[in-house]
């Protein structure tokens, strides 16, 4: 029994550190692709640890805590992309300058065989 | 020592709250905002959870998966719309 609780706690304060963490990416970050990155990704982390911390804790709720977390691992990649595309279309402007931007080419490919 | 962690787990999630708050009202574009919005709805999942421990009901987790749902459909319905979809 106690060795469950250590490890409960251990996991409350990871989850809690990571969604922390997250929050301060996405306050400190230079603009949104990067803002996604951080914000997204770790607090994905943190509440998954959170959850599966109160799992440890009380064994009885485990069954519908693993099923919020299977929700979690499927819908928030699905939110952050669906963001990072609409900041696409926004014609928002990445941080570093020069790279190559493949989704921009790809529209472009396809209008001009929609032309032709 | 349960109090003690207990507290800082609540104040860690808190400040994470208070900054994603910062970065909603600042953020200089609709997508910036959009980003917040979807942090915060997951601290806010994770803090139902703790909740639902602290005070020992287990239909709190139920509020807190449908809280999830709403706030994924809202994320996805802001960002159609953001990208002129709808």
């Amino acid at each position: 029994m106690e060795i469950l609780k250590i490890i409960g706690y251990i996991l409350l304060l990871l989850g809690a550190v990571f969604l922390f963490l997250g929050a301060l990416g996405l306050y400190r970050m230079p603009d949104v692709y990067t803002r996604l990155q951080a914000g997204t990704k770790a607090s994905t982390l943190g509440a998954m640890a959170f959850m599966l911390g109160v799992g440890f804790l009380q064994p009885d709720w485990m069954v519908k805590i693993i099923i919020m977390i299977v929700f979690l691992t499927i819908a928030n990649p699905l939110s952050s992309h669906a963001i990072a595309r609409a900041a696409h279309k926004l014609k928002q402007k990445p941080y570093t300058k020069g790279e190559a931007d493949a989704l921009e080419e790809a529209e472009l490919s396809i209008e001009k065989e929609n032309q032709a | 020592m349960d109090e003690g962690i207990l507290t800082i787990v609540l104040v860690l999630i808190l400040a994470g709250l208070i900054l994603g708050l910062i970065r909603f009202i600042k953020g200089p574009s609709a997508a910036d905002r959009a980003v917040a919005l979807d942090n915060m709805s997951i601290s806010i999942t994770s803090v139902f959870v703790l909740l639902a421990f602290l005070f020992e009901r287990y239909i709190y987790i139920d509020v807190a998966l449908i809280y999830a749902v709403l706030g994924f459909i809202g994320i996805i319905v802001v960002a159609r719309y953001l990208e002129r979809a709808l």
